[in-house]
């Protein structure tokens, strides 16, 4: 029925994607493209529209305006089982009449393929289950569920293989074991994979690029490093770890370096990691590249002065300060614990400093609590 | 102790009166109708004076002579069956994946019918197909059916207004099992290269037996051994085994004929619907 083998390969394009269930927009003008052999996150909060994404390059929704392209192939308006592309349902989706092995068979008979019976096999030894294979999905564990849903997809060996959310019902242990696997997994099949998820830390292990999404389009796309050191808006900078964002101004240039006056402070930061339009910025620096020392003591690099330490929280490999700083902001600290106990008691009087090159700034209009709040749903899913 | 006993007697407890009930209103009349179809009339006795005299040869002669209405009972009902199911099946799917936010409205109305009367339908139905009606006419003059052609009396209604009764009772069941289904699995087939027959055929019918069966039971086992339409809407030429027993009892009063007609259709029954569940394998079916 479809060859999956060759001519729909390449690259995904979604071109200018959106889509409105009255007059509701779930996607708002999403362009993104997705290469050929990369495992590829698309990472969000709950209900910023990542499965809507997913279901249009599925089939299984068609985009109100715009087109979907795989390699040069359009298959904006292709059936579902007219696409090179399988999907890992949210829910399994197992079917509940068949046994696993007539599970993970099915895509190849509906193929027209007679001998199935190496391919299956080969499947269920990749996902470590072959003594299943006789057994009905209600017969098995959520994690077991789970892998049958992946083989059930890769054993068509697609262009492009979709994961909703797959690890979502599992523990966190099983959950990271599984995420270990799936990368393997993908790099063994090389397929391409386009995972999503609302959890940053599983994105950024897991993927070679993340597209973070919010509210129905794209906020900025990369790989985990570059959108953990350069975030270009206040969400991405919140919403993967955390940031301390400090109202500033640039004051000038000093060689590939600006001069910024944080509240009468002088710093120093990269040109190439700022995305100010014009002087007024905040400027970013993620707690762990700050460093403490008390007053007096020798310090390098950029310096902030006149805090005091007003929380102190031991975390076990790490402890955790929040300093108050003379303009009422408090910034928060990770110490690596790696010289024994914690230094400084809550109201010692200390200095921060920290390398000018882990310096990023963000336009003076962002909103800095975007990408803070957890949704009410994600609750119970957070560590 | 007592508190032990009375633990343990707690169920039968419980069963007792259903039990006495079943015993009473289910038990003793076929036992009664058991040994009634084996009597024979007492010699210079009234009409209706029965003896017993274990004559088993009673249910090759009604078997015999009937034989006849006994294939059209299950010719008809086997045909309201299947029509039945042709017309629910698309019914329950809309209601179950199509209907939105009419759902509950829809599924009032399958079960409106009730409401009324189950004669007073059947007797509707005459007006309906007859000469008068709104059916009848407009056929005759688009030249579907002939002049001379009429719908009453016919086999043809019969089978209609069997459909048209037992309706609900394959939507019902076909309604249940079709809700249960995980609409999500059904995107997982089209997912893995199924077109929406295929899917059909492969997913959603088999997850749906379980209503299937259960479906053309509740309307197959009546309709086999309905007269009320057979009564109303057929002919003289249309009559099933139901009519038979009815008059043989109440007409003719040969109450021995009427009791092993009765056991003979529900052995009948009984076999035929055994070999049905054994071979829709309902057991394989989640
Ligand atoms: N069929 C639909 N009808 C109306 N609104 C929908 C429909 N599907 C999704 N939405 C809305 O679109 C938004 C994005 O949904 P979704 O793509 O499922 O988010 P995510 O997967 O990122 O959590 C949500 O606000 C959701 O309520
Ligand atoms: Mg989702």
């Amino acid at each position: 029925m479809v060859d999956v083998s060759s001519a729909t390969r390449g690259d995904l394009r979604l071109t200018r994607i959106t889509k409105t269930y009255g007059d509701f927009t779930a996607v708002d003008d999403l362009s993104l493209t997705i290469p050929e052999g990369s495992f590829f996150a698309l990472l969000g909060p709950s209900g910023c529209g990542k499965t809507t994404t997913l279901r249009m390059i599925a089939g299984l929704e068609e985009p109100t305006v715009g087109s979907i392209h795989l390699g040069t192939t359009d298959i904006t308006t292709k059936r579902p089982y007219q696409r090179p592309i399988n999907t890992v349902f949210q829910n399994y989706a197992l079917f509940p009449h068949l046994t696993i092995f007539e599970n993970i068979a099915f895509g190849l008979r509906r193929r027209g393929i007679k001998d199935v019976d190496a391919d299956v096999n080969k499947v269920l030894d990749l996902v470590e289950l072959p003594h299943l294979a006789q057994r009905k999905p209600t017969q098995l564990s959520g994690g077991q569920q789970q892998r049958i849903a992946l083989a059930r997809a890769i054993v068509n060996r697609p262009a492009l293989l979709l994961l909703d959310e797959p690890l979502g019902a599992l523990d966190l242990k099983l959950r990271r074991q599984m995420q270990i696997e799936l990368k393997w997994i993908q790099r063994e099949v090389g397929l391409t994979f386009v995972h999503v998820t609302h959890d940053q830390e599983e994105a950024m292990t897991m993927a070679d690029t993340i597209a973070v999404m919010n509210e129905g389009g794209i906020e900025q796309m990369g790989s985990p490093a570059d959108l953990y050191d350069n975030p270009k808006t206040a969400f991405v900078a919140n919403f993967l770890g955390q940031s301390n964002l400090i109202k500033g101004r640039i004051e000038g240039t000093d060689g590939d370096n600006l001069v910024v006056d944080l509240f009468g402070q002088k710093i120093s930061m990269p040109k190439s990691r700022s995305h100010a339009v014009d002087s007024s910025i905040y400027a970013g620096i993620r707690p762990e590249k700050f460093r403490i020392s008390l007053v007096g003591t020798p310090t390098r690099g950029n310096v902030l002065t006149g805090g005091h330490i007003e929380e102190v929280s031991y975390i076990g490999v790490s402890t955790q300060y929040q300093v108050a700083m003379p303009w009422g902001q408090e910034l928060m600290v990770f110490e690596q614990n790696d010289d024994g106990v914690p230094p400084f008691d809550k109201g010692d009087q200390v200095v921060i400093s920290w390398e000018p090159n882990f310096t990023f700034a963000l336009r003076g209009d962002e909103d800095v609590e975007a990408g803070t709040e957890v949704a009410p749903d994600d609750l119970d899913e957070d560590e | 102790m007592s508190s032990i006993l009375s633990k343990v007697k707690l169920p039968y407890l419980l069963l007792l009166p259903g039990f006495l009930f079943l015993f009473t209103f289910f038990i003793l009349p076929i036992v009664n109708l058991a040994q009634t179809s084996t009597q024979t009339p007492i010699a210079n006795g009234d009409t209706g004076q029965y003896e017993q005299t274990f004559r088993f040869a009673n249910y090759i002669d009604a078997f015999i002579e009937n034989r006849e209405q006994f294939a059209r009972s299950f010719i008809f009902a086997i045909c309201a069956t299947l029509l039945a199911l042709a017309i629910a099946y698309p019914l329950a799917y809309a209601i179950a994946f199509k209907s939105g936010r009419f759902k509950n409205i829809l599924l009032v109305l399958i079960i409106a019918p009730f409401f009324t009367s189950f004669l007073l339908r059947t007797v509707a139905w005459k007006q309906i197909l007859g000469e008068e009606g709104f059916v009848v006419p407009p056929l005759r003059t688009l030249g579907i059916i002939s002049e001379s052609t009429t719908l009453t009396s016919t086999s043809f209604a019969v089978v209609i207004g069997m459909t048209y009764n037992f309706l609900p009772f394959m939507t019902l069941p076909l309604y249940a099992s079709l809700e249960r289904i995980d609409p999500r699995t059904m995107e997982a087939s089209g997912d893995l290269y199924a077109n929406g027959l295929t899917t059909f055929r492969r997913v959603t019918l088999p997850l749906s037996m379980p209503g299937v069966v259960a479906g053309t039971l509740l309307t197959f086992i009546p309709a086999a051994g309905d007269y009320v339409n057979a009564a109303i809407l057929g002919n003289p030429n249309s009559k099933m085994l139901g009519n038979v027993i009815e008059s043989r009892y109440f007409r003719i009063v040969d109450y021995p004929t009427a009791a092993a007609l009765s056991f003979t259709l529900m052995a009948a029954i009984l076999i035929l619907v055994t070999l049905y569940i054994r071979k829709a394998g309902t057991e394989e079916l989640v």
